[in-house]
């Protein structure tokens, strides 16, 4: 099974690599139609399945043969990865491969489509796994259960003819970029925070990588996470949709990439734009070569958690909120909460000076030195940098609260609902 | 007319606005501006040199800068610029 795939994936394989303009289009197009007699055939059940594919004139049936030899690495099960494998899976990609490692969360459902509310608990590779085979049960399902690294990716993407990054973190998209240039992989780009998105296409030839959009990622903490910053939950989808579109008319060698533009999605303003992206000669990636390898991607871009659990890696003194609670009603700390306001609504701390993360300079004059302070906040991550903000103001007496309002509930104060 | 710089909703907060006016001559003197008007915002544009960060996109009108002189990329009455940082959700 993997040697016919492996060799009906190459003979579609020209798709892959041309689109980017006319002429490009034009050779991939005759490469295609020459390898079509080696594109799998179609079943009657497929053929009806896929009637209105069949009718539309820029597919037909040779364009759903060649859905159907395509071979689709998805990174990533959530947000975008949702909409990617079930719009892909339906439409006849015959084989999507997926790598994640994370469970699903009762919190991942406001976005996260691909998996139900019977699956919290479970791995994202086994809703997907289930719900693809509902969708569409001539899809062959290929899943990566393990964390996507420098060590396994040239591995794991060799036998893929289009890879889409539906990440959520700097170091697996720069790590995704680079292994894409190494293989000559198109990187379907998708990327998503609060109620903006972005979308290209990098790694085709002559085409801009990532790298060339970005050199060099922000330094952690930065740019918060949407665990931390919130995502409207419709926003996946737009993106994710608009990721699976262009893999598909890579596949097809339909229409005009995304390659060389850069779709910016703003849900808020109902805007959809692009912009020109150009290939930089001097990127390190797909200008000069530099990067002949894969690279440590948490050190490039200065992940806290380097070589150790995000939880404890932030390296600040800790309390925990038994603690913390034993401590503040003798009256020995004052609770900094450095939430959003929007956020205090919903859970809170007993008396607290709250001053979002944010704004914390503006108002570092206006906190005692001479007072035991605990940082606090969701989770533990925003209350840790407010730890090092203060720390490097010279403050000596500031401790971050474990596990934030989370663990409180959890330890101190069930009442509350968490979030 | 002055030139329009175009926030993404991740900094427009830090100048309650998303969209901000200015009458620089290059894309440079804009940010310039904007940042003395908006300290914590200026933060976010350009580092402590004064030079854009690399993982801070400006595109003046819907050309990247970097290919048109960076900073120095003269601005005309009614460009806008639009700052389009990395993200990374997903």
């Amino acid at each position: 099974m993997t040697t016919t795939m492996t060799k009906r994936g190459s003979a579609a394989g020209p798709y892959v690599s041309a689109a980017t303009n006319n002429a490009a289009l034009a050779i991939a197009d005759t490469a295609v139609k020459n390898a079509a007699p080696e594109l799998p055939t179609l079943s009657h059940e497929e053929i009806l399945r896929y009637s209105r594919h069949l009718i539309l004139p820029d597919v037909g049936v040779e364009g759903q043969r060649k859905l159907k030899a395509a071979r689709v690495l998805l990174i990533g099960a959530g947000g975008l990865g949702s909409p990617l494998a079930l719009y892909l899976s339906a439409a006849g990609v015959g084989t999507i491969g997926i790598v994640d490692f994370d469970v699903v969360d009762v919190t991942n459902l406001q976005r996260q489509v691909l998996h139900g509310t019977s699956d919290v608990g479970t791995s994202k590779i086994a809703s997907a796994r289930k719900r693809i085979a509902e969708v569409n049960p001539f899809v062959v399902v290929k899943t990566f259960e393990e964390p996507l690294t420098s060590a396994n990716a040239l591995e794991i993407f060799k036998d893929f003819d289009i890879i889409v990054d539906g990440t959520d973190n700097f170091p697996t998209r720069y790590l995704v970029n680079d292994a894409c240039v190494l293989l000559g992989r198109p990187n379907v780009y998708g990327s998503i925070y609060r109620f903006e998105g972005q979308a290209s296409v990098f790694a085709m030839k002559d085409g801009p990588c990532y790298r060339c959009l970005y050199p060099a990622p922000p330094p952690p903490g930065m740019v918060p996470s949407c665990a931390e910053g919130g995502v409207l939950g419709v926003l996946p989808g737009l993106v994710g949709t608009i990721q699976a579109t262009e893999t598909i008319k890579l596949i097809l060698g339909a229409g005009e990439s995304l390659s060389g533009r850069l779709l910016l999605i703003d849900t808020l303003g109902a805007n959809f734009r692009s912009v020109k992206l150009r290939k930089d000669p001097a990127c390190p990636a797909c200008g000069t070569r530099e990067i002949t390898q894969l690279i440590d991607y948490e050190q490039f871009c200065g992940s806290p958690h380097v070589g150790g659990d995000p939880k404890v890696s932030f390296q600040v003194p800790e309390i925990t909120p038994l603690e913390a609670k034993a401590k503040f009603d003798k009256g020995e700390i004052d609770i900094v909460d450095v939430r959003e306001p929007h956020e205090l609504q919903i859970a809170k701390y007993p008396k607290v000076t709250a001053i979002p993360l944010g704004q914390l300079s503006d108002h570092i004059a206006e906190l005692p030195r001479d007072r035991d302070l605990v940082l606090a906040c969701r989770t533990g991550m925003r209350s840790a940098k407010a730890v090092q903000q203060l720390q490097a103001a010279g403050f000596t007496r500031v401790w971050n609260l474990a596990g934030g309002i989370h663990r409180w509930i959890d330890e101190v104060d069930s009442s509350q609902p968490k979030y | 007319m002055p030139t329009t710089l175009h926030l993404p909703a991740i900094l427009a907060k830090l100048a309650d606005a998303k969209a901000l006016e200015s009458d620089g001559n290059t894309v440079g003197e804009v940010v310039a501006d904007v940042a003395v008007r908006f300290p914590a915002l200026g933060q976010r544009l350009r580092d402590a040199n004064g030079q854009p960060y690399p993982f801070v996109t400006f595109y003046l009108n819907d050309e990247d800068i970097r290919f048109k002189g960076g900073f120095a990329a003269t601005v005309r009455s009614g460009d806008e610029v639009t700052v389009v940082p990395a993200i990374a959700g997903g």
